[in-house]
This record gives structure tokens, sequence and C-alpha cells, in this order.
């Protein structure tokens, strides 16, 4: 037991030492926090700094960026501009509730499937055969299935992302458990639910944190794709990817429609590999020597 | 050896049965009636009657599932609902353009992304380490749709060397062909390129700090031979696993390349199957597409034994 605590405070106390110094101290954290913190606030505020994304005004169509419209606006009128900030909200609340959701399920099934054999055997079948299938092409066959929404989009973009926050968690435990400290818990009589509890979890944060960093990009950019295709949110939602799909028609007259919510999308996955790539080397630096 | 590629071959059969059985299930875990769904929204009692006895829907679960699966291992994916042409020969008329397109991104990003991991891992620090990195970081933030767009809109309408969309078939001449291919094969490319770049300049900079390059380097050896031979050759495994996970990423790719440009292949059929609920081509198309991948995932595991002799489990 007092190992363990051993151990584990050294990396306990590092990653919890002044969060915003360190943010600070490190520039690809910083820059990546300050443009999705400016995403945020656009997310948020887009009541008070957009127009009504939807309103169609035929005498507008077509326009190129200007002063009334920075960005320009589509075949019916529509302010890019507008749809951008109000697209910011589903490409966010996208990319956030994936990497939470799937990193929670991921984590108790990996959990689990590390300390019981039986459980893993099965589970690990059944992760390697979604893992199989492209994970656009199994979101899209889900989507159709039902009507789509934008919870059920963030369903079919979790069920392929889970396999592999699962891998990732369970080759963590696997290596824990050969642990000294993990067989002294076990002689101590620590009971199974504690030991993942207490011992295994925290080791597996660390990693946790950073490929949900991924996930999020890789959700962004899946639910843009969708949308871009036509199988994603419902068009009259206004995502980056549909502004980007109704864009599509008009793209050789047109050009800002797709070219503009495609810059803030690369910027946004970018922004979000960047604060990815700077926690990775932070918390892992046996990873930042070799990347 | 021969007993560690067996092993593998036979762990590939789990993993398809569990993409098949997925499969089946899909289409029977749609809340409502699969036929209805297949019907449509503004079929009638008797369309949804006579698509339930075509498909078999009629019979128990397991019963339909011995069925499908029979006929999978026959090689018979079943009908399209609206063409009502074998799911076979469908993508069968498919195969080129895709095929085409994913060796055409192969060829331009390994020979573009593995020279450059190279010359980044061996001026490390440098500017031109800098800007490699820069790129394979940005590069793997663009979506495909945004280079596609962003190269169709330079090169082919402002620069009109290139055609804008299509795709010309090799019948119609391998030049003309090689042309249609490349703005989407770069397109689909980016990301690889960026993700194959960034492993091998990681790879190259572990194995050049080893002391046999050191060895190498002072006996007076050339540096491209140090280079080539000594310190891409040891570092070549990681390079050819990422090569591999990266084709599961084109497959990806291929869909929404495939709408930018035009392109009638495979993922063209795929998107347009799901969004008029075509299941059997649906399911056809996942299964073909999870068998490529677990292919190629069973090709780079048995060429690790080739690579790393030390190999061996």
């Amino acid at each position: 037991m007092s190992a363990a605590s051993i151990a584990l405070e050294p990396a306990a106390g590092r990653a919890s030492s002044g969060l915003w110094s360190e943010i600070r101290r490190n520039p690809t954290i910083f820059l990546g926090c300050a443009i999705l913190l400016v995403l945020a606030a656009c997310a948020v505020l887009a009541p008070w700094i957009a127009d009504d994304p939807l309103k169609h005004a035929p005498v507008n169509r077509l326009k190129a960026p200007s002063a009334e419209f920075w960005f320009g606006t589509d075949q019916f009128g529509r302010d890019i501009y507008s749809r951008i900030v109000y697209g910011a909200r589903v490409s966010l609340i996208v990319g956030l509730s994936v990497a939470a959701i799937s990193s929670v399920l991921g984590l108790t099934i990996g959990l689990l499937c590390g300390f019981y054999r039986w459980f893993d055997g099965i589970v690990m079948r059944i992760m390697d055969g979604i893992m199989a299938i492209p994970s656009i092409l199994l979101a899209i066959a889900l989507i159709t299935l039902v009507h789509p929404s934008l919870t059920v989009v963030i369903i079919a973009i979790i069920i392929p992302e889970v396999p592999r926050i699962v891998r990732l968690v369970r080759s963590v435990v696997l290596s824990i458990r050969e642990q000294p400290y993990i067989d002294g818990a076990v002689a101590g009589g620590t009971k199974a639910p504690r030991l993942l509890v207490r011992h295994v979890l925290p080791n597996a944060v660390a990693p946790l944190i950073v490929q949900a960093t991924y996930v999020c990009a890789s959700a962004i950019i899946t639910e843009a794709g969708l949308s871009f295709l036509g199988a994603g949110v419902p068009p009259e939602i206004p995502s980056w990817g549909n502004i980007i799909a109704q864009g599509r028609v008009f793209f050789q007259l047109t050009p800002w429609v797709i070219l503009i919510p495609g810059v803030f999308l690369a910027l946004t996955v970018l922004a979000v590999n960047m604060l990815g790539d700077g926690l990775r080397d932070r918390l892992d630096p046996r990873l930042a020597r070799r990347m | 050896m021969s007993a560690y590629i067996l092993r593998r071959l036979l762990a590939t059969f789990p993993v398809m049965a569990v993409v098949a059985i997925f499969v089946f299930v899909l289409l029977r875990l749609a809340p409502g009636d699969p036929a209805a769904l297949i019907a449509g929204d503004d079929a009638t009692a008797a369309d949804i009657a006579n698509i339930r006895t075509r498909l078999g829907l009629d019979l128990p679960i397991w019963h339909q599932f011995v069925i499908w699966i029979g006929g999978i291992l026959q090689g018979d994916l079943g009908v399209s609902i609206f063409s009502n042409l074998p799911v076979t020969r469908l993508i069968a008329q498919r195969l080129e353009p895709t095929l085409m397109l994913a060796l055409a991104t192969l060829i331009v990003a390994v020979s573009l992304a593995v020279p450059l991991g190279v010359l980044a891992a061996w001026k490390a620090k440098s500017l031109v380490d800098r800007i490699v990195m820069g790129f394979s970081v940005m590069g793997f933030a663009v979506p495909v749709f945004l280079a596609g767009y962003v190269l169709i809109y330079i090169f082919a309408i402002q620069l009109r060397w290139l055609p804008v969309q299509g795709y010309k078939p090799l019948a119609d001449g391998f030049w003309a062909s090689i042309q249609s291919l490349v703005l989407p094969a770069i397109a689909l490319g980016t990301a690889y390129m960026a993700l194959i770049a960034r492993i091998t300049r990681a790879s190259m900079l572990e194995v050049l700090s080893q002391d046999y390059i050191r060895t190498a380097n002072s006996k007076g050896l050339a540096t491209e031979r140090v280079l080539l031979l000594h310190a891409l050759k040891n570092a070549a495994v990681p390079i050819v696993t990422i090569i591999g996970i990266g084709i599961a990423l084109l497959i990806s790719g291929v869909v929404i390349t495939e709408t930018v440009f035009n392109i009638p292949g495979l993922g063209r059929l795929t998107v347009d199957a799901v969004l008029k609920r075509d299941y059997p081509i649906v399911q056809g198309l996942i299964l073909v597409f999870a068998m490529t991948k677990v292919f190629i995932n069973l090709m780079v595991d048995i060429s690790y034994a080739f690579l790393d002799p030390r190999i061996r489990y």
C-alpha cells in the first residue's frame, strides 16, 4: 500500500503543479488553447455576434466576401459568416461529447478487460471486429438506420472510436499489473475494484487524456465528412460540413462557401492536435523524445 | 516463421466472423421493420410484404443468418434492391477507379514522405526539419475535402493544368487516366504523407543515435550509404506499420475523395447505396472493405518477420 502511494506521488504532483504557468511555458499548448478559446467564445456568443444563420435573402445570392458579408453568401443568400459562427457550436459539441463519452466507455471496458481474462477474450474479439470496419463507413451505416439527428451522429462516431481507447487502456493495465506494487497491494488484501480505481486508474489517466484530444480532433473531422456526404447532421443545422456540402454545386462560382469553412475546420483540428501534442510531450516525456 | 504466419492467418477468422455477424445484425438492429426501412417512406403494405419474402425476412433469424453466411462463403453477396443486379458485379464494375486511386495515393505518399522524413531526421533541428515537421502537423489537420477543393481551385480552375473532376479509365489511355488521378491522389495523400513523414523521422532519429551508426560514419562510409543501408533498414518496422495502418485511413478517405472529385468508384457506390438504403450493397461493401483492412494488417504483421528477423512470436 505504502509502496503504491510513493510510486504514484511524483506523477500526481507533476500533473497538477501550476496549470496556468504550465500552459504559458509551452507554446504549443498555449496556441492550441488560445484558438480553441476564441472558437468556444464564438460558439457561446453566436446569437449576439452573428445574424440568423437560416435567413434566406434571395437579393443577396452568391455574394463575394465584402464589408457587409465578411465571408460572402451562398445560393440562398444566407450569410456564411453567421453560418460559420453557429457551425462552431456543432463542431465543438461533437468533438467534446465524443471525446468525453468514448473516453469513459473505453476506460471502463479497458480496465475490466485488463483485469478479467474471460471478459477480455470476448470483448477484444468484438473490438477487433469493429476496428476492422473503416470508421466512416460504420458511422454512415449506423446513421442511415435511424432518423438522423445530432445525437445519432455523435453515437455513430463514438462506436468506432471506443475500441481504440479500450486497446490503449488495456495495454496500460496489462503493463501495470506486472508491477511489484500491485502484487504488494494484492498481498495486502486489496479487493479488485479498489485496486483498479486506486492503483491502476491513475496510471491510465495521462495517456487517456492525450488520446482523448486526438479522438476529439478525429470526431470533428468525421462529423464534417459525414455531413459533407449528406449522411451527417440534418441539412437544416448549419454545421461546417453542411455549409461545405451545400456549396459544392456552385463551387466554381463561389469557392469561398467551401474554402472558408474548410479553413475554420482545419484550424480547429490543428488547435486540438496541438493541444494533444503539447500534453503528450508534457505527460509522457518518453514519447516526446521520439516524436 | 511459417508457424507464425499460420497463427496470424488463423487469427483473422474470428475478426471476420465478428464483422460478418455485426453487418448482419446491423440491419436487424434498426428500430422498426427492416423490410419497411428498405421499402422507403411511401411504400404500400403489399410492397413491404413482397420485400419481406424476397429477402427471407419471414424466416427465423438464425435461419436467415445461415442462408446469408452460406451465400457469402460461396462469394454471393446478395442482390441490389434497386438495380436487381448481383452486388458482386456492381462492386467489380466500380473496382478499377478505387484501386487506381489507392495505388496512386500510396505511390505519391510513400515516395514523398519517406525521403522527407529521412531528410528531417538527418538534418534534425535545422530549418528543413522544422518545415517538414510543420507540414506534418498541418497536413494532419487538413480534411480531405478541403485539400481536394483547394487543389481543384488552384490547379484546375485557376491554372487549368488538370481536369476539375471525373475519372478516365485505363482503357482511355494510361496518361489520361494518370492525369485524372493526380489531384485526388494528392488530396487523399496529404494526411497520410504527414503521418508517414512523422513516423519516419521519429524512427530514423532513434536509429541514428545508435553506436553502430557512429562507427559506420567514423570508418568513412558515404553518408547516403549510412543513411539508407544502415539506418533506414533498421528503422523500417515502424514505417511499414504506419504505411499499413494508414491504408485503413485511406479507405475512409476514399469515400470522401471520390465524392469531391466525382470518381465512380467503390466510395461513390457506398454513399449512393447508403442514401438509397440499398442494404445488400452496403453490407457487401462493408464486408469487402473490412476484409481488405484485415488482409493489409496481416501483410504488415508478416512483413515484420522479414524486415526484422529478431521478431519471432
